[in-house]
């Protein structure tokens, strides 16, 4: 193997690449090979570095200094100053240095020490267009491992044992689905990835496919093995189109070296994976609309029972993972259920990815334990509330989760306590609001979307998310009165009952959040004010509402 | 082994399997549907039946929910009836509630839900979808306003007729059901047989409605209005009057006729007799002959239809007769005009069909062969109903009637014409006979009877053993048609009828038209022929007397110029 005596990593990660990392890379490779450093120093793309809002970034090693922001004029600075001279160029700098002038490692970071890289361990340290990197961080040693030495039974009592619940939102065992796909009766099982995310300000599957997706080739092919299904799906929203090349590739890479098809690693077990790129609407990110819409139909929920794990794909027993789960199952299969359990809290152990996004300084991609506070994340790891603003409100868990106030900073983030405080962990998204917003507002545009995404199938959710958001325009308007509070509180109750799928019932989650938050600025609202003065009062609530 | 469940307090024992809705049928208590339709799969769209299942956080749909042992369900709890509410509310709020105007109303579950839970009215702003309405064809008319989403239109058109025009499109609060881009019935494949109309709760599709033309008729000294009825209709027009379903109302309907003014009350099934006699010569002219084999019926129009649009190079199987309706019309402003001395060009024909695609096939160019519209207008059984009560007539006291001579003398092989299997056991019955010159010893051939999707039988006929096949409902159809068009079929003769049940399952029959319905329908029809003391088409005097008269003899000249057709390709 050839020695370089320093690697560039840039991120190549959506992002970044929307800022324009292609530019900068190349700008990079072009001016190293000027100074004829091509021999001594490598460029490598990588995966998801977590600091999106600054980049593009790249990080040089081995000292392990981030750059960011970077514009193709500073990567000339970059490699003239410290790759060619070894001075750091501090101004483009995202970390601080010693006394001594010394970096600090960037796991000391205020943004990365609370971290605790699981799921992203290799996003940003390999480049995933190579399965090599993949495996010499360690990679395919699980699959290597249950192959060898574990029976399916005992892979999906190591995954029951470690805790793991889906990342997808439901928080469901995975241990327990699988179980139940292994024992369901059927000809021809499947695992599917679900990579839709639809959901708006969350990135982190995309991230992963990215930055490390024979992670997910490895998950998904543990994961056959334990139900024993020969075939799997990994179903990637269309707009991805870097994941989608890069999990392809991986595909064809990892057949390649017997790491699926036919007998894999001179096993007697036998899985392939394909791509399929989903339809764009957001309830096909919902399990049994995503089976609908692999089948060819319109992505519309299935009425349940049956689960997919008795009836799935074509009728047979199938599980459907999110990205995120199957990207644990590798290193809790290598490190064992106890190792996992030693993170996060007893009812959800194992770290979170979340995506930051909204008032806040570091957006982006972060992973920690579950278990940590709110407080902790913002303020820690974000960086706080930009603009001197103050923290008015989080939503945990995507457009459906709850609305939590500053009272709640210090609840643990787990399944179980964000549910008892009416909110969710669901996709790992957490919008930060500053407290120049209305909540009322906010929660009214969090219903307009969901207006749109209604599949159509079901009355209460059809029906009731546009009446829904009718009533709150009128609050918006000032012209609310207590009996249409009643009114949403009866129509969310229906909706979160009745409706088919769980983009049904979860949609008024929240408004019923902010009713009970945030009750006296709505309660301003019904008497003809708005505190954060955005909802311009007095305007005919028809017209307001659409 | 039962499953025991206890349902609002009661426990009983159901098949495993069933549904919480099934259980509570069992239980004989109520839930409301809408979505829900007894022949159709489960959809659990409507979420109108929601149910409190205990140990469940959410409200199940009692349509899909599946019991299991122990299983304690209440059906009416605060929490269901609120939901419910809320639910039929928000369905109302873009509801046009024009009921008064409506030819669903009084049929129409919609309507009747508002009523058994007691919503008058909606505390959401009313939203109502203005959509384009559809009138493009001559049958039946979409009116989107009124739809609900449930559905179940695009399972018939899609699962029973094997069609698929209908369509969910959109998303959300625009959700629509519609034909693949949004285009008028009358230019896509639809072959107008109502069976979209039948399955909905409410009235977004309907006939288009022609009483006015028949009121004019009537009114109008200068036309002799004639009325001619299908067999289906006598087994059930009554269930427009409170009736069960399958009473027997012949007499009733006959006098009723007569009472709303028509100058002679006819039979359609005097030409259904006749068609025997014709198709059955046809028949046994392509046997003999070389003819294109297998010979496939021709009197369902909503079948010659779909034939014309799916298979265009397959047109040659269909039975050259027109069917019973238009070999009525034709004869009536010919043969009858001229028997009664009166001007053909002042008869004027009504027929009472089951059948919505009968006003297409009374339009089609093809059907003027008296040099007038043979028939001029079409009624659903729906339709008539509409026009007895209309005139005050009162069902309960009215008495039996007669049907005038001649076109009104029938047989029990035309009674049947309206269940599926009929037209093949009429044409059977007579065949046998005309060939073999022996007497059948049972006219009954069970094998080609009841609601199995397709039947077949293989029948002695001299020294042939004739294969017939028998199907109703165009899914079925399609089976029997592909083997026809790959040439794989291993029948002489097919019997298709377009609509499940066959004429007394139409898209003009009162409402419901359901399986339970049909099979009801179906055993009084039966029952009409046992009571017949002729039960043979080619025992029928009229008709041999027409033929001694008038045509001559079966595929003669004046037949083929007035009783025979040609069909259309249309791709
Ligand atoms: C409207 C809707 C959208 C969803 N979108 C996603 C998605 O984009 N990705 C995902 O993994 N799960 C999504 N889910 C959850 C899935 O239905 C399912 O629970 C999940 O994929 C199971 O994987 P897990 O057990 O690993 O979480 C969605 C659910 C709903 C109701
Ligand atoms: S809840 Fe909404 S998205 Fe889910 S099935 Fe019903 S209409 Fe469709
Ligand atoms: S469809 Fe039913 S509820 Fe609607 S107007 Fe007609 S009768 Fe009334
Ligand atoms: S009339 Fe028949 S063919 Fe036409 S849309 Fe309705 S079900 Fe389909
Ligand atoms: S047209 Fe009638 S049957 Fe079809 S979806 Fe609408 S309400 Fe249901
Ligand atoms: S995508 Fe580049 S740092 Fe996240
Ligand atoms: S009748 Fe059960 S959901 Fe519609």
């Amino acid at each position: 193997m050839k020695y370089y005596r320093a690697h560039v990593l840039i991120c190549s990660g959506s992002n970044c690449a929307i800022k324009g990392c292609r530019s900068v890379k190349q700008a990079c490779e072009q001016e190293i090979i000027r100074h004829g450093l091509q021999g001594e120093v490598q460029v490598v793309d990588t995966g998801c570095l977590g600091l999106c809002d600054q980049g593009p970034a790249l990080v040089v090693y081995p000292e392990g200094v981030m750059y960011g922001r970077l514009t193709p004029s500073d990567v000339l600075e970059i490699v003239s100053e410290h790759l060619l001279k070894g001075r750091l160029v501090h101004r483009l700098m995202q970390q601080p240095t010693g006394p001594a002038g010394e970096v600090s490692p960037l796991s000391m970071t205020p943004f990365f020490q609370k971290q605790k890289r699981v799921v992203l361990k290799n996003c940003g340290l390999i480049d995933p267009e190579r399965i090599e990197d993949y495996v010499r961080a360690g990679g395919y040693t699980a699959l290597a491992t249950a192959l060898d030495v574990m029976t399916p039974e005992s892979v999906i009592a190591e995954i029951t044992q470690s805790g793991l619940r889906g990342r997808g939102g439901a928080g469901f065992p995975t241990g327990r689905k699988w179980e139940y796909t292994r024992v369901a009766a059927g000809q021809q099982k499947y695992v599917i990835c679900n990579a839709d995310e639809g959901e708006p300000g969350t990135f982190k599957d995309r991230l992963i496919l990215e930055g490390d997706p024979h992670l997910i080739v490895e998950g998904m092919a543990l994961a056959g093995y334990a139900i024993g299904a020969t075939r799997g799906i990994v179903y990637i929203r269309g707009e991805y189109e870097l994941s989608i090349h890069r999990m392809e590739q991986a595909i064809r890479q990892a057949r390649e070296n017997g790491l699926l098809g036919e007998g894999i690693l001179s096993s007697a077990f036998s899985f392939d994976l394909e791509v399929c790129a989903g339809a764009g609407a957001y309830v096909c990110g919902e399990e049994t609309a995503l089976i609908e819409s692999i089948e060819g139909n319109r992505g519309e929920p299935r009425f349940k029972p049956p689960y997919p794990v008795e009836k799935g794909l074509w009728g047979q027993p199938t599980s459907v993972n999110n990205v995120e789960t199957l990207a644990n199952v590798p290193s809790i299969i290598e490190q064992g259920a106890l190792w996992y359990r030693s993170l996060g809290t007893p009812s959800s152990p194992g770290t979170k990815v979340f995506t930051l996004t909204g008032n806040i300084v570091n957006s982006g991609l972060i992973e920690v334990p579950m278990g940590i506070t709110l407080r902790e994340v913002i303020y820690e790891i974000g960086g706080g509330i930009p603009e001197g603003k103050q923290f008015k409100m989080a939503q945990t868990g995507g457009t459906s989760g709850g609305c939590l106030a500053a009272a709640h900073l210090d609840i643990p983030m787990d399944y179980d306590s964000l549910q008892s405080h009416g909110s969710s962990l669901g996709s790992g998204a957490l919008l930060i609001m500053d407290d120049t917003h209305c909540i009322v507002d906010l929660t009214r545009c969090f219903l307009k979307f969901f207006v749109h995404e209604s599949c159509g199938q079901c009355t209460p959710c059809r029906e009731g998310a546009p009446a829904l958001y009718h009533l709150l325009g009128k609050v918006s308007a000032g012209a609310g009165g207590h009996a249409d509070i009643q009114l949403i509180n009866r129509l969310s109750r229906t909706m979160q009952s009745s409706s088919l799928c769980a983009l049904g019932q979860t949609a008024p989650v929240p408004v019923l959040s902010a009713l009970q938050h945030f009750w006296p600025e709505i309660e301003a609202h019904l008497n003809g004010r708005c505190p954060a003065n955005k909802c311009v009062m007095g305007k005919a609530a028809g017209k307001i509402a659409n | 082994m039962l499953t025991n469940v206890t349902i609002n307090g009661r426990t009983i024992a159901v098949r495993p399997g069933s549904t919480i809705l099934s259980a509570c049928r069992q239980a004989d208590i109520k839930v409301p549907t809408l979505c829900h339709h007894p022949d159709q799969a489960v959809k659990a769209a409507c979420r109108i039946c929601v149910v409190e299942v205990a140990g469940q956080r959410l409200l199940q749909p009692a349509c899909s929910y599946p019991v299991s042992e122990g299983m304690v369900v209440n059906t009416a709890t605060p929490a269901v009836r609120e939901a419910r509410r809320t639910m039929l509310e928000l369905l109302l709020s873009n509801h046009p509630a024009d009921c008064l105007q409506c030819p669903r109303s009084f049929a129409c579950e919609l309507q009747q839900l508002a009523s058994e839970l007691n919503v008058r009215e909606t505390p959401f702003e009313s939203r109502l979808r203005q959509l384009k309405q559809d009138q493009s064809t001559v049958s039946l008319q979409r009116i989107p306003d009124k739809c609900v989403n449930c559905r179940r239109c695009v399972h018939a058109c899609l699962t029973t007729q094997g069609i698929g025009l209908l369509y969910t499109a959109g998303r959300g609060r625009d959700t629509v059901v519609q034909t693949s881009g949004n285009v008028p019935l009358h230019d896509v494949a639809c072959v107008l047989c109502g069976q979209c109309l039948q399955a909905c709760p409410v009235g977004a599709i309907t006939e288009v409605d022609e009483t006015e033309k028949v009121w004019d008729a009537l009114s109008d000294p200068a036309k002799h209005v004639v009325v001619q009825v299908a067999p289906a209709i006598r087994v059930a027009l009554g269930e427009e009057f409170g009736g069960e379903a399958g009473s027997v109302v012949t007499g009733k309907l006959v006098s009723a006729l007569r009472l709303l003014g028509f100058d002679r009350v006819f039979d359609t099934d005097f030409t259904a007799d006749l068609t025997i006699i014709e198709e059955g010569h046809e028949f046994l002219h392509r046997l003999s002959h070389g003819g294109t084999l297998p010979m496939i019926t021709s009197c369902s129009p909503g079948w010659v239809k779909f034939t014309e649009h799916n298979y265009p190079e397959e047109l040659a199987h269909l039975s050259s007769c027109k069917s019973p309706q238009q070999m009525f019309g034709a004869l009536a402003k010919t043969y009858y005009a001229e028997q009664s001395g009166i001007e053909a060009s002042s008869v004027f024909v009504v027929s009472v069909m089951p059948c919505t695609a009968k006003k297409f096939e009374a339009a089609r160019p093809e059907m003027t062969s008296s040099g007038y519209r043979d028939v001029d207008v079409v009624l659903s059984t729906r339709e008539l109903a509409r026009m007895l009560k209309q005139a005050g007539i009162d069902w309960a006291g009215v008495s039996d009637g007669e049907f005038d001579a001649p076109l009104g003398i029938s047989t029990g092989a035309a009674a049947i014409f309206g269940a599926t299997g009929g037209v093949m056991e009429a044409a059977l019955r007579t065949v046998y006979e005309v060939v073999s010159g022996k007497e059948l010893g049972s006219l009954d051939f069970h094998a080609v009877r009841g609601m199995a999707g397709v039947k077949e039988a293989a029948i002695q006929i001299g020294d042939l053993v004739v294969n017939v096949g028998v199907a109703h409902g165009l899914a079925n159809a399609r089976q029997l048609m592909e083997q026809v068009a790959n040439g794989t079929s291993p029948y002489h003769f097919i019997e298709i009828m377009c609509c499940p049940g066959g004429c007394i399952g139409g898209g003009g029959q009162p409402i419901p038209t359901t399986n339970a319905v049909r099979e009801q329908r179906i055993r009084a029809i039966y029952s009409v022929d046992e009571a017949m003391t002729l039960r043979k088409s080619h025992q029928n005097p009229a008709v041999a007397k027409l033929y001694a008269d008038f045509l001559k003899r079966p595929l003669g000249h004046k037949s083929h110029t007035l009783l025979h057709t040609e069909y259309v390709k249309r791709g």
